[in-house]
């Protein structure tokens, strides 16, 4: 079967900015993403976990998303400028895709 | 009925005791849990049936009260914030956006707090009016922008996008939406969810406590050794001050003894819902685990204990 390379962007993220990450993502028309709640971790502000927690802001999720290499400068830049003051992780991979097309 | 008895009907009241055994229960590291979804259902309920009744209770209010509360509480919550930052900074090494974070949680309110102290307030026969609920809701948002203001501006911030989310806060609608329900439909209304809303509400409590009592000894397990003992008494001496200056105010406006308490609940309670999520939009340089530990496992058990029947006792002997 034949695959592509794309670029797979993923974003651990806080929940109270996710809404302004998915439309911020949404503007920049992003053929499309997937979020998917996380369960518990420990960064440089300590320990957490999404069990009994009433705030959801000590709730995280994980987004990802995959792209073309050519709309991944901009689409970093605009994530950064969102992201860079807050709790999370951004990386960036390569990955190998069915039906390119879609991406 | 004296301090003592106060204390200790609050103390031994099953709300209570459920909450303690929730504490004790993350305290010893036991695996009991209350499912998230199921947590989340009963916070809706709850909510739900304190914004009704106290919109039913409304009917008999007078509107200029009303309007009166609810500008002393949103004067007391913008004005709280700047206390609570001053004598952070003054006692502590707290840095200035983390002391402008813990201060705006200072000077929201806890709606767990409030439906508790409106729940023993009834058992005590010092019900408070209905207008409160309206009150409280007026509360959360005023101490997010004086935290703002302390923090000063920061890189990147929308005003004007964080007003839009802080004012459309799932709890904040559900309140003020239950309560127009309550107001609209009146004794009617009342008749048709007393079997939900009144009979079986004391039953919820009790569930809902034990599962902020399990959530809040968690945070202090998780969280405790993040905290300095200066901080740590910022979450006790914090209520005591917001429950004087409530007082205060609900002496100079002339509220009845049950309201004027019920003033001095919220006034006293730290914000652990709206609130961090907010300054996690605004002041996102500031450490979240301090204020949320210090609001949820420091003042709020410090309120639910000890501080309730003492602003129902104080506030009985100087507004009664």
């Amino acid at each position: 079967m034949e695959t592509t390379t794309k670029k797979r962007l993923e974003i651990v993220i806080e929940a109270p900015v996710l809404e302004r990450l998915t439309r911020k993502l949404d503007a920049l028309k992003l053929s499309g993403y997937t979020v998917m709640p996380a369960v518990s971790g420990r960064g440089r502000n300590g320990s957490w976990s999404r069990k009994g927690e009433i705030s959801d802001s000590q709730r995280m999720f994980v987004l990802f998303a995959v792209l073309d290499e050519a709309a991944l400068a901009k689409v970093l830049d605009e994530v950064y400028a969102l992201v860079s003051s807050q709790i999370g992780i951004v990386t960036v991979s390569d990955v190998e895709v069915v039906r390119a097309e879609r991406f | 009925m004296g301090l003592f008895d106060l204390a200790l009907t609050n103390l031994v009241s099953p709300p209570i005791l459920f909450f303690a055994l929730g504490l004790v229960a993350a305290l010893i590291r036991s695996d009991l849990a209350v499912p998230e979804a199921v947590a989340k259902s009963l916070s809706i309920f709850l909510i739900m049936a304190i914004g009704f009744k106290g919109g039913v209770e409304m009917a008999s209010a007078s509107l200029s009260d009303a309007a009166m509360a609810i500008g002393a509480g949103i004067l007391i919550s913008f004005a709280l914030p700047f206390i609570s930052f001053g004598l952070l900074r003054a006692t502590s090494r707290t840095g200035r956006v983390d002391a402008a974070a813990i201060a705006a949680h200072y000077g929201s309110i806890s709606i767990v707090t409030f439906i508790a102290a409106s729940d023993a307030g009834n058992a005590m026969g010092l019900a408070a009016a209905g207008f409160m609920v309206a009150v409280a809701a007026a509360m959360e948002a005023p101490a997010i922008f004086s935290g703002l203001i302390l923090a000063g501006k920061q890189e990147g911030q929308s005003d004007r996008e964080l007003f839009r989310e802080v004012a459309v806060n799932g709890s904040i609608v559900l309140l003020v939406g239950a309560f127009l329900i309550g107001w609209a439909t009146g004794e009617t209304g009342r008749e048709v969810v007393e079997p939900l809303f009144y009979d079986v509400f004391r039953g919820v409590l009790c569930i809902f406590l034990l599962d902020m009592g399990l959530v809040a000894g968690r945070g202090l397990v998780r969280q405790a050794g993040a905290l300095q003992w200066p901080v740590i008494l910022h979450g006790l001496y914090m209520p005591v001050i917001g429950a004087s200056l409530g007082l205060f105010i609900a002496w100079i406006i002339g509220l009845a003894p049950g309201t004027g308490a019920l003033l001095m609940t919220l006034s006293a309670s730290a914000s652990y819902i709206a609130v961090p999520a907010a300054m996690r939009l605004a002041l996102p340089k500031a450490k979240p685990a301090v204020a949320l530990t210090l609001s949820l496992g420091v003042t709020f058990p410090f309120n639910l204990v000890f501080g309730i029947p003492i602003y129902f006792a104080i506030a009985r002997a100087v507004l009664g």
